[in-house]
C-alpha cells in the first residue's frame, strides 16, 4: 500500500503550497513518523543488544523457556496458517465464482474476526473447551473418546473427496462403481466410517478416560490463532479472483479439464501472487497474536507461552534484555514482512488497490 | 463473466459446503457459546456484572482513549497522507513503508517498546517526565499506544483520495481568486472528508479492541488505567466466567455496531465520490 | 456433427434471454448468429457449448441429447470473446492444453501443436506468452487451441469484436478459408451484419430472444421476413403510408398491393433500400416525389446521396452507381425526382 509517485510533485502542478508550508509540514510528518514508529524500532534493537551480543544470544537460545516459546510459535503458526490457506482458497472459489443466496452474509461472516476483540475471541474458546466450559467436563473425563469419531469422519471425507475428484466421467465410465456416485458415496461412507472406527477401538489407539486438554494446551493455541487470522487469505483472494475473472477457468473446462486439473493448471498460477500476499499478512498476524492466545494459554512458561506471551512474561519478571531479545526477533519479522509486502506491491500493483477496496475493517481489534 | 451457472464451473457444493462448515465451527459456534453463556445469567446478574463502578471506569477509558487516539490519528493521518502524496523528499518511500509497520508489528512488541521509551529513564521519557508528561503507566500512555496502532488506518484511507484528486479543481479554485488556505478548506477538504470519517471509524474500532500493547504501558490499575479487555481477563482469572462473558458481550455488541457503521460509511463515501 | 436446438428457453432473473428457440445447423456448415445486443445470440451459443444450462428445451449433437452434459464432455471447441488464453502458459502450452488434459502422449501433442501453428501461420512464436502477442495473433492462438482436440463443433463468441478494422477484415477471410479446409460445423456470434454476410453460409437473425429469420445472406437481405430483419440488415428508408383495398399509398405514390383485401384502410410503413431508389432530373412519371439533395458521399464504388423530401421534410438515403451519378450531374441543393423501384411492406397475418 505504498503511495504512487506524487503526480506532478512540484514540476507540473501549478498550484503549489508555499515553500515554508511544505517544509513545515514535511518536518512535522517526519517527526510524527520518527517518534511514533522509527524511534521504537531502533529502541527495540538497542535494548536487545544493550548488554552485548553474548547476552543477546544467551537470552534467545540458551534460555530453555524462551527456546520453547520460539518452538511453540513455530509449531502453532504453520498449522493455523495451513488451515487458513485451505479455507481461504476454498472460500474464495465459492464466493468469487458463484452467485447464491446468502453470499453477502457469508462474506460478512468472513470479516467477523476482525471486529471481535482478541480477548473476547480467546474467551469464547475457553467457554467451550475450558474446564468450566461447555465441553470441559467431558474433555477432562474422557476427552479422547471423541477422537475415533473425528478420525473416522476425516477418513470418510478424504476418501469421498478422492473418489469424487478422480473418478472417470461419462464416456469412459463403464464399471458400476463409477456410474452411481451418490450410491457409492453413501454406502462407502458408512462402510469406511465403521471400519476405521472399529480399527481404532481394536488397536486402542486412543487412551481411555484420559483428559484431552485443549485450553491451556497447544490445540487451544492453534484454534485461537486460526480464529483471529483466518480472514486474511480469503479477503485477499476474493477480489483477486473476481478481478481475474472466470473466463480462463471456463476455457479450461471447455477444453476438457477436470475440476482438479483446471484448479492446478489455470486457477492457482493466476492467483499465485494474491495468495502469497495473503499468506505474508496472515503469517505476520499469526506470529504476533497476543490477546486471544493470552486467554487460552494459561501462561505455563515452557509449555504454553508463545513468543509474544514470552515477551510479556519476561517483562513481568523485569528481565528487560530478555524481553527485548525476543521482541527483536519479532520486529525483524515485521520488517521482513513489510519488505516482502512492498516488493509484491511493486510487482503486482493491483494487489494494494484490491485490498484497499475493502479497507482494513479488517485490522480493527488486532491483538 | 462472473455470474456463471453453478453447475458449469466445478466444485460449487464442495467449496460452499466446506466454507460453511469451517465458518460454523470456528466462528459461529464460539459466538453462540458466548451469547448462550451471557444469556444464562439472569438480567440482574448480567446488569450487575456489566455495570459495576469498575466496569464503568473501564468502558470510559476504553472508549475515551480510543476516541482521543482516533481524533489524533485523523490529524496526523491527514498530515502524513498529504506530505506523502504531494511532496517528494529523500526517503519518502521508506517513510511510506514505515506507516504500515503498526500493522505488521506484534502489539506486544509495540507495548513493550513504548513502555520502555516513556519511563523516566527511557529515550523519550527523560525529556518528557521533567516536563510533567508521564506517559508510561498512565492514560496518556494508552492513548499514545493507540495512536501508534491506529496510524495506518487514516493514512491509507486518505491516500487514494488525495492521489486521485484532479489538479484541475485546485487550479479552478486559484483562478477564481482564492488563497491557498481557502482552496484547501473549500475544495480539497470536502473531498477528503468522507475518507477521513471512514478512517476515523476504522481507527476507533481498532482502538476499542486493542489489548496487547495496552497491557504493557498502562500498568493495568483498576479504575485508573484498566481497559475493558483487561477487566475481562481479570474476571476470567477469578473464574467468574459469567461476568467475564457479560462484559465481552457488551464489547461484541459495540464492535458489531461499529462494523455496521463502517460499512454504511463506506457506502456513503462511494456515493459521494460520484 | 450437426446441431439441433429444440425449444430452448433461458431466463436470467427477470430477463428472458431465449424464448423457445429452435435451430438446426447442418453438418459442416458455417452459421452466423446475428443480432443486436440482448438478442440472446451469445446465450444460445453458450448453451450449445455447455457453458450455460437451458431452463427448458433440448440440445442435440448429431442426434445425441447432450442437454445435460457438461462442457467438458461435449466435443466442442469454444473461442471466447476476449480469447481467455492462459496467461501463464506459452502459446504452445495453450494450444496443447486440450490434448494434455486428455492425457495424450507428449509426442502427439507436439506434433499437433506444430501442425496448428503452421495452420495459423504463427510458427516460431510457440514460446511466447499471450501478453507478448498482438490482438490478431491472440485470436488465432485461441482458435488453434479450440481446434487442437479435433472438436466436432467449433463455436466462436464475437471472435473479431476487439480488433481493428483491417485485422478484422483479414481474419474474416482467413476464417472463411479455414472453414473450407477443415469443414467442421461452426457457429459464430456477431452483431456486425457485414461480417456475418462475408463469412457465413447461413445467417440466423435474432432479436429479443427469438429467431426472426434463417437463410443464406442473399435470402435474408433480398427477402426479409419482417420489418426487423429488413431494418437490421443494411440501410433502409422508412416511409409512412396507408393500405387501402388492393393498393398502398406511400408518400403520395400509389402501388399495387393485391394481398391487402380488407375494406378498411390502415396505416402502414414501407421500406425501400437506398439502391432501390431511382433518381431523375425531370419528372418522368407520376409516381415520383420531389427531394432536394443535402449531401453527397462518394465512398467506394457507389455514391451515397442524402436527400430531403420536399413535402414531408423527411431525410432519405439513396445509393447510385458512379455512372448514374455522373449522368445526373447532381450537386448539393439540386431538386430531383425520386421513385422506388421496389417497396416492401410487412403486415401482420390476420389469419389465425
Amino acid at each position: 500500500m505504498t503511495a504512487k509517485t506524487p503526480r506532478a510533485a512540484g514540476a507540473r502542478r501549478s498550484q503549489q503550497d508555499p515553500a515554508w508550508v511544505r517544509w513545515t509540514l514535511t518536518a512535522a510528518a517526519l517527526l510524527t513518523v520518527g517518534v511514533l514508529v522509527g524511534v521504537p524500532v531502533v529502541n527495540v534493537f538497542y535494548e536487545a543488544l544493550k548488554e552485548g551480543l553474548g547476552t543477546y544470544v544467551q537470552n534467545l537460545f540458551f534460555d530453555p523457556d524462551t527456546r520453547q516459546a520460539i518452538v511453540l510459535t513455530l509449531t502453532v503458526v504453520p498449522i493455523a496458517l495451513a488451515a487458513n490457506i485451505i479455507f481461504g482458497v476454498v472460500a474464495a472459489w465459492a464466493i468469487a465464482r458463484f452467485r447464491f443466496p446468502g453470499r453477502s452474509l457469508l462474506t460478512a461472516l468472513i470479516d467477523l474476526p476482525f471486529s471481535v476483540s482478541p480477548v473476547v475471541a480467546g474467551l469464547m474458546f475457553v467457554l467451550i473447551f475450558g474446564l468450566q466450559g461447555y465441553l470441559g467436563p467431558f474433555l477432562r473425563r474422557d476427552g479422547y473418546a471423541v477422537m475415533p469419531y473425528l478420525i473416522s469422519l476425516l477418513g470418510v471425507l478424504v476418501l469421498s473427496g478422492v473418489y469424487v475428484f478422480l473418478r472417470p466421467k461419462q464416456p469412459k465410465a463403464t464399471l458400476v462403481r463409477w456410474r452411481h456416485p451418490f450410491l457409492v458415496v453413501s454406502v462407502g461412507s458408512v462402510a469406511v466410517f465403521a471400519v476405521l472406527f472399529a480399527l481404532q477401538q481394536h488397536f486402542a489407539v486412543w487412551p481411555k478416560n484420559a483428559s484431552l486438554k485443549i485450553i491451556f494446551n497447544t490445540p487451544g493455541l492453534v484454534l485461537a490463532t486460526a480464529f483471529v487470522t483466518f480472514p486474511f487469505v480469503a479477503r485477499e483472494l476474493i477480489p483477486v479472483m473476481e478481478a481475474i475473472g472466470a473466463d480462463e477457468d471456463l476455457a479450461a473446462v471447455s477444453l476438457g479439464a477436470t475440476g482438479w486439473q483446471m484448479f492446478w493448471d489455470v486457477t492457482v498460477p493466476n492467483i499465485k501472487w494474491g495468495l502469497v500476499y495473503g499468506i505474508i499478512l496472515c503469517n505476520a498476524r499469526a506470529m504476533g497474536e497476543f490477546g486471544a492466545v493470552y486467554v487460552v494459554s494459561g501462561h505455563i512458561a515452557g509449555q504454553t507461552d508463545t513468543m509474544p506471551l514470552r515477551i510479556e512474561k519476561l517483562f513481568q519478571e523485569y528481565n528487560l534484555p530478555g524481553s527485548f531479545a525476543v521482541a527483536s526477533l519479532l520486529t525483524l519479522l515485521a520488517i521482513l514482512t513489510l519488505i516482502a509486502k512492498t516488493k509484491l506491491e511493486t510487482k503486482v500493483p493491483s494487489l494494494a488497490n484490491l485490498s484497499r477496496k475493502r479497507p482494513a475493517v479488517g485490522e480493527a481489534a488486532k491483538s | 463473466m462472473a455470474s456463471v451457472n453453478r453447475r458449469v464451473l466445478p466444485g460449487f457444493s464442495l467449496t460452499l459446503g466446506y466454507t460453511v462448515f469451517y465458518l460454523s465451527i470456528l466462528v459461529l459456534l464460539p459466538i453462540v457459546a458466548c451469547f448462550l453463556k451471557a444469556g444464562s445469567l439472569s438480567f440482574h446478574e448480567f446488569w450487575h456484572a456489566v455495570w459495576t463502578e469498575r466496569a464503568r471506569a473501564a468502558y470510559l477509558l476504553t472508549f475515551g482513549a480510543a476516541f482521543a487516539a482516533a481524533v489524533a490519528n485523523v490529524i496526523l493521518g491527514l498530515l502524513l497522507a498529504w506530505v506523502l502524496v504531494r511532496y517528494s523528499f529523500p526517503g519518502r518511500k521508506v517513510v511510506d513503508s514505515l506507516v504500515d509497520l503498526p500493522l505488521a508489528l506484534p502489539t506486544a512488541v509495540g507495548g513493550l517498546v513504548y513502555a520502555s521509551l516513556y519511563v523516566e529513564k527511557g529515550w523519550l521519557g527523560r525529556f518528557l517526565v521533567p516536563l510533567g508528561i508521564k506517559a508510561a503507566y498512565s492514560r496518556l500512555g494508552i492513548v499514545l499506544v493507540l495512536i501508534f496502532v491506529g496510524l495506518p488506518f487514516v493514512v491509507r484511507t486518505v491516500q487514494p483520495v488525495l492521489e486521485d484528486l484532479d489538479p484541475e479543481f485546485e487550479d479552478a479554485g486559484a483562478s477564481l481568486g482564492g488563497t491557498r488556505w481557502q482552496t484547501f478548506r473549500n475544495i480539497i477538504f470536502p473531498t477528503v472528508r468522507p475518507a477521513l470519517v471512514t478512517g476515523f471509524a476504522l481507527a476507533l474500532a481498532r482502538g476499542i479492541g486493542e489489548y496487547g500493547s495496552v497491557v504493557f504501558i498502562s500498568g493495568n490499575m483498576p479504575y485508573k488505567t484498566e481497559i475493558a479487555p483487561i477487566l475481562i481477563v481479570a474476571r476470567l482469572e477469578e473464574f467468574a466466567y459469567g461476568e467475564a462473558t457479560a462484559i465481552a458481550v457488551v464489547l461484541l455488541v459495540v464492535s458489531f455496531s461499529m462494523l455496521l457503521l463502517i460499512n454504511v460509511l463506506e457506502r456513503w463515501t462511494v456515493r459521494h465520490d460520484r | 456433427m450437426s446441431i439441433v436446438v429444440k425449444e430452448v428457453s433461458k431466463t436470467f432473473g427477470r430477463f428472458v434471454a431465449l424464448d423457445k428457440v429452435s435451430l438446426e445447423v447442418p453438418e459442416g456448415t458455417l452459421v452466423a448468429l446475428l443480432g443486436p445486443s440482448g438478442s440472446g445470440k451469445t446465450t444460445l451459443l453458450r448453451i450449445i457449448a455447455g457453458l450455460e444450462l437451458p431452463d427448458s428445451g433440448t440440445v442435440l449433437h448429431q442426434d445425441v441429447d447432450i442437454t445435460h452434459q457438461s462442457a467438458r464432455d461435449r466435443k466442442v471447441g469454444f473461442v471466447f470473446q476476449h480469447y481467455a488464453l492462459f496467461r501463464h502458459m506459452t502459446v504452445a502450452e495453450n494450444i496443447g492444453y486440450g490434448l494434455r488434459v486428455r492425457k495424450a502422449p507428449k509426442a502427439k501433442i507436439r506434433a499437433r501443436v506444430g501442425e496448428l501453428l503452421r495452420l495459423i501461420r504463427l510458427e516460431g512464436l510457440e514460446d511466447r506468452y499471450p501478453g507478448q502477442l498482438s490482438g490478431g495473433q491472440r485470436q488465432r492462438v485461441a482458435l488453434a487451441r479450440a481446434l487442437a482436440a479435433e472438436p466436432s463443433v467449433l463455436l466462436l463468441d464475437e471472435p473479431f469484436g476487439a480488433l481493428d478494422a483491417k485485422v478484422r477484415q483479414e481474419l474474416r477471410q482467413w476464417l472463411r478459408k479455414l472453414h473450407q479446409e477443415i469443414n467442421v460445423t461452426s457457429v459464430f456470434v456477431t452483431h456486425d451484419q457485414e461480417e456475418a454476410f462475408e463469412v457465413a453460409d447461413h445467417v440466423v437473425v435474432m432479436n429479443h430472444g427469438k429467431i426472426e429469420q434463417i437463410g443464406t445472406p442473399a435470402e435474408v437481405f433480398e427477402h426479409p421476413a419482417n420489418a426487423f430483419v429488413m431494418d437490421f440488415l443494411g440501410n433502409v428508408n422508412v416511409f409512412p403510408g396507408r393500405l387501402e383495398s388492393g393498393k398502398a399509398v406511400v408518400s403520395g405514390l400509389e402501388v399495387d398491393y393485391p394481398s391487402y383485401t380488407h375494406a378498411e384502410a390502415q396505416d402502414t410503413v414501407a421500406y425501400v433500400r437506398p439502391h432501390e431508389l431511382v433518381l431523375q432530373n425531370q419528372r418522368e412519371s407520376d409516381a415520383s416525389i420531389q427531394a432536394r439533395v443535402l449531401h453527397v458521399n462518394p465512398t467506394g464504388s457507389r455514391i451515397k446521396v442524402e436527400l430531403r423530401v420536399l413535402d414531408s421534410d423527411q431525410v432519405i438515403n439513396a445509393e447510385l452507381t458512379t455512372e448514374r451519378f455522373t449522368e445526373l450531374a447532381l450537386r448539393t441543393g439540386d431538386v430531383v425526382y425520386v421513385s422506388p423501384s421496389r417497396v416492401r411492406i410487412f403486415t401482420a397475418d390476420y389469419s389465425i
